[in-house]
């Protein structure tokens, strides 16, 4: 079965999705072998869904993005595998069912469940969120976010991530 | 259409990356390195609010793909369909209200007719 990219978008939304192909630059091959069995490999999630710790951090910047709607917040929070109370910061979907299950965006417990069952050899102490819905350009996310992100992976000791878009 | 583009700047930190995604075509066209594809509504990478079933199905075969694909561009579709009829699904991922960028789309559409 061949998964149709298209399904549960407003038809008119559909020529801003399809055939823009590869963004620009990033047109050739890039490959980072996983060498590890999966046993012995320590795996991250990450989310677009714009997941932050209430209480504990800011959320996403929303008022900018609507003061600005070509503009979306271009920072990311680290989610500890433990933090309880997650909230959801993204104008573009109903974040009701993420609330009320975190799991179906960054399912942290199920893969620390996988861990205790030895499916793999762990999982990371905080996982990563960001918000979808960026400029076009992605300019912050090219220079600071994505090595960033890298930075905070390498010091959790990650073997791979798993993305997962909102 | 950008977590398939910051997958390839991780892979590029020497990171691999697994993409789980609604729009697996996109990835393919943005050229993500391993992708899994979903037909599943938006917000909802790993299946539906509470089914645990669901959920671990789609986080092993992203782990399966994420570690084994032996080849750049590797994608593996999930062969589940959503079981909730089609026009409910739609609706109900859709926020409450437009988000800026489309009620800007919508003025300026209404603005030019």
């Amino acid at each position: 079965m061949i998964v149709d990219s298209y399904r549960f978008l407003p038809r008119s939304f559909r020529p801003l999705y399809e055939g823009r192909g590869p963004f620009a630059g990033e047109e050739g091959p890039v490959w980072a072998p996983f060498l590890k069995r999966l046993a012995e490999s320590r795996i991250a999630l990450l989310t677009s869904a714009g997941f932050y710790v209430r209480g504990k951090q800011t959320s996403f910047d929303l008022d900018g993005e609507r003061d600005r709607p070509e503009w979306g917040d271009p920072s990311w929070r680290a989610i500890p595998s433990t933090a309880t109370d997650l909230g959801v910061a993204h104008l573009h979907i109903n974040d009701e069912d993420l609330l009320a299950d975190p799991e179906i965006a960054l399912p942290r417990h199920l893969l620390s469940h996988l861990a205790s069952e030895a499916v793999i050899g762990g999982a990371v102490d905080a996982h990563v969120a960001v918000m979808g819905y960026q400029d076009r350009n992605l300019r912050d996310w090219q220079s600071t976010t994505a090595p960033e992100i890298a930075a905070h992976l390498r010091s959790q000791g990650a073997d791979g991530l798993v993305l997962a878009p909102a | 259409m950008n977590v398939p583009v910051l997958a390839r700047w991780i892979e590029a930190a020497g990171i691999p990356t697994v993409v789980v995604t609604m729009m697996p075509a996109l990835a393919e066209e943005r050229r993500a390195p391993r992708i899994v594809g979903v037909e599943f509504p938006y917000g909802h990478s790993f299946g539906m609010p509470g089914d645990r079933v669901m959920q671990r199905r789609v986080l092993e075969l992203g782990l399966r793909v994420l570690a084994g694909a032996s080849a750049f561009g590797t994608r593996v579709d999930f062969d589940v369909e959503w079981p909730v009829p089609l026009r409910e699904a739609y609706r109900a991922w859709q926020p409450a209200e437009p988000s800026p960028i489309v009620k800007k789309m919508l003025e300026a559409r209404r603005a030019s007719t």
